[in-house]
């Protein structure tokens, strides 16, 4: 089309401009409402950032002055599992949005937009995984307020450690999300979490548990992540049945969620 | 640019649902700038074909093309926008976030302050959307529509479960919006709606179209009159000539007469055949509506 008499061009007059969004629709704009949204429900605040470090206070204080073998502190074993168990449930609560937003049918109406169903669960594991690393960061900072002292190089490793493994909740959350048509599906992931937790060592060390169940939970979902997430503190050096237990975990709910997100955004 | 293709075109477009069929070999053209109502009673098949115009439900025959491409370019360019009847909103987020949210999913839109006032919403632009009336969430999803500045606008019974006043706002928002070139499709089981807003009416039955007219012509349709009479034997070709007569339908030994001149075929019953019992009624929109909208 060339140029032509303006009344010639009403009927689209702004044709030119019409074009997809870039990246398919996902935007910092976006994730910043998205982390507004999640921050502003209290009830999320108090499960992932208010419980962890109450219960930092409640069990891991009172062990204060014990150390492990190698002369580092027991609380400080205590607050990397707790960091690990805060940003496990905030990456699942995270993840698992999705299904209430399925219920709700904002689902629905974002296929009327051009926005692409990869975008949006790009979307929904970024928020995830910023608020697991202010799950890590909390924990640690009432861990380090409470007298917790570990060389720098704990922290930090332990710290990237149990917020990049909670990338394995956020799928979880994803999966059971696109699993579960429920606008309330953290009301039975919360208690899930917590059994998960226990399997996987964050609450007690393994060693309290019959044997039995020990061999059980390390083939449990948290297992791995706790383990790698303390590995710098403990010195046990790298743990590959951890690493192995990570990696399939993750396929597994990754792979599961990918399979049951194509089968929701093909379904019409 | 030459022969601007149609802003809607179905063609054979049919769904089924187990034994049910929904929509039944629809076809209908709409040219861009067209306000069309999209007519008929619950359960007419409105909002599965509406699904599939959009591209949320797959036809299980027939096409769909939107200005000439599938619904997906539609959607992806922001040509296609729609009012669903059930489209959730999200609770936690106020009516100004959820239009800044939406407006971030598209290659370009309209300032969201434009979209909130046009709506009539800018007033409670923070107010969460939990805390909104069913009409206020309506004229949010409205302002949502609005956002990519659509060709095509689309609305689903935009009005169900309104009250009288909320309708008159929704619809106001509606009107004001007016801008030149946009078409607007929208499915209605509202007659007023229809009457007062469209251009040209699609009514819909089982899934067909059953009328299609300009919403004068759909109120001629409904402006005749039905003289009936005992008349065994009837002629009806000789009835169907008669001027005004749109149609003759014989029922045992009753013969009903659709016409525009009741006179004429009251004159020609009483005067010409052994016609007794003449009965003579008048139809309103309402009745043209049940007559061509309900199973025989």
């Amino acid at each position: 089309m060339t140029v032509t008499a303006p009344s010639a061009t009403t009927s689209s007059p702004r044709a030119g401009s019409r074009r997809p969004p870039a990246l398919g629709g996902f935007s910092a704009a976006v994730l910043g409402i998205e982390i507004r949204r999640v921050l502003r429900n209290r009830r999320t605040l108090l499960f992932i950032l208010v419980m962890p470090a109450v219960f930092f206070l409640l069990f891991g204080l009172p062990q204060r002055g014990q150390n492990l073998d190698n002369g580092l502190p027991v609380t400080g074993w205590i607050m990397i599992s707790l960091a690990v168990y805060a940003a496990m449930v905030a990456t699942t609560s995270a993840g698992a949005a999705v299904a209430t937003e399925r219920a709700l049918g904002w689902s629905r109406q974002l296929r009327l937009t051009p926005l692409r169903p990869a975008a949006y669960v790009a979307t929904k594991v970024a928020t995830a995984m910023v608020l697991g690393l202010l799950g890590v960061l909390v924990e640690f900072t009432v861990g380090a307020a409470s007298g917790v002292r570990m060389p720098a190089h704990v922290w930090v490793e332990s710290g990237l450690t149990a917020w990049i493994g909670s990338l394995v909740f956020a799928a979880l959350g994803l999966f059971v999300g696109y699993l579960a048509p429920a606008e309330n599906v953290m009301q039975f992931m919360g208690p899930a979490l917590a059994i998960l937790a226990m399997l996987g060592g964050l609450f007690v060390p393994l060693d309290v548990l019959p044997h039995a169940m020990q061999q059980i939970a390390k083939f449990t979902p948290v297992y791995g992540v706790g383990q790698l997430a303390r590995a710098p503190l403990t010195g046990n050096g790298l743990d590959w049945a951890a690493v192995g237990n990570v990696t399939a975990w993750t396929a597994f709910f990754g792979l599961g969620a990918a399979r049951l997100f194509r089968r929701d955004t093909t379904r019409v | 640019m030459t022969d601007t293709p149609p802003a809607v075109e179905l063609a054979g477009l049919t769904k089924t649902f187990g034994p049910v069929t929904a929509v039944d070999g629809l076809d209908l053209r709409i040219a861009p700038g067209e306000v069309v109502a999209f007519l008929g009673p619950n359960g007419a098949g409105k909002t599965t074909t509406v699904d599939m115009l959009l591209g949320l439900a797959r036809p299980d025959a027939g096409t769909v093309r939107l200005f000439g491409g599938t619904p997906a370019d539609a959607v992806r360019l922001g040509r296609v926008a729609a009012v669903m009847q059930t489209g959730g909103l999200l609770k936690d987020l106020t009516v100004a976030e959820t239009v800044r949210m939406t407006a971030h999913f598209y290659g370009h839109t309209r300032p969201a302050a434009e979209v909130l006032e046009r709506a009539g919403i800018a007033d409670i632009a923070d107010r969460p959307v939990g805390k909104c009336s069913g009409g206020q969430q309506q004229r949010l999803r409205f302002a949502l529509a609005l956002l990519p500045d659509p060709d095509l606008m689309v609305l689903d019974e935009p009005t169900t479960g309104m009250d009288v006043e909320g309708r008159r706002d929704f619809w106001q928002a509606i009107r004001a919006d007016a801008r030149s070139g946009r078409t607007v499709l929208f499915a209605t089981h509202y007659l007023d709606e229809a009457d007062a807003y469209a251009d040209r009416i699609v009514l819909i039955r089982q899934g067909r179209v059953v009328a299609d007219g300009t919403t004068a012509e759909i109120k001629n349709l409904a402006a005749g009159r039905v003289v009936r009479a005992t008349l065994p034997g009837a002629d009806q070709a000789v009835l169907a000539a008669l001027p005004g007569v749109q149609s003759v339908e014989v029922r045992g030994d009753a013969v009903l007469v659709h016409t525009e001149d009741s006179d004429v075929v009251a004159r020609h019953l009483l005067t010409r055949t052994d016609a007794r019992d003449l009965e003579i009624t008048s139809r309103n929109l309402e009745d043209a509506f049940l007559a061509l909208t309900t199973a025989a």
